[in-house]
């Protein structure tokens, strides 16, 4: 399935853009997502750990992605 | 009660404490975060802050909820800006209402220390 991963802070320079495009195996989980993130992207594995956001909250890594879902990676926060 | 805010607009102070003000409260703990003019060793010039806004408002309400939860207090208030700041300026404030200063100290320190964990806002140094 097609999916937009949308991406923030230092993803975002990794990504080389705000959003990404890509195609992954329909039953995709979040785990599986991660992975296929680093080997696609290998730069994330520089960061200490990144986290994927599904429909804005935090995803475990068991939870399968659906199309429709808004999925985003979180590397780590810096706010406040 | 909660009072969560995502602004790219300057923070007031004053209005942050009077809402948290309420004859219920005995007690109101502001912490104010200021951009310093150096971090790590390095100067600052300005920062920039990026937030994922939809997930960051949901989060923060979150941290809001479980302090009401957590601790004896009435009233919290989350407020973060965004966009380029100089230094000085202010990118968070978190107020605190309760009828004990023990509470509302508590409290405040848990919601600050747990925005800096999960709140998905990022601060980008001399942009």
């Amino acid at each position: 399935m097609k999916l937009t991963i949308l991406a923030f802070g230092i993803a975002k320079e990794i990504f080389g853009g705000s959003s990404v495009r890509l195609e992954v195996n329909d039953a995709c989980s979040v785990h599986e997502l991660q992975k296929f993130l680093q080997e696609k992207f290998p730069r994330l594995n520089e960061l200490s750990s990144f986290l994927i956001a599904v429909n804005n909250h935090y995803a475990l890594p068991g939870e399968l992605i659906s199309e429709k879902d808004e999925i985003a990676v979180i590397p780590p926060v810096s706010g406040g | 009660m909660t009072n969560i805010q995502i602004t790219d607009q300057p923070l007031n102070m004053l209005s942050c404490i009077e809402w948290a003000m309420d004859p219920k409260c005995g007690g109101i703990d502001a912490f104010i975060g200021t951009v310093r003019e150096n971090t790590k060793g390095k100067k600052v010039l300005r920062l920039e802050f990026e937030t994922y806004e939809s997930m960051a408002l949901d989060e923060m309400k979150k941290i809001a909820e479980e302090v009401l939860q957590k601790f004896e207090v009435y009233k919290i208030l989350i407020h973060h800006r965004t966009g380029v700041l100089q230094v000085g300026d202010i990118p968070v404030i978190i107020v605190v209402g309760a009828a004990h200063r023990d509470a509302a100290f508590v409290a405040c320190h848990y919601a600050i220390d747990e925005l800096k964990k999960s709140v998905p806002i990022w601060k980008k140094e001399n942009i």
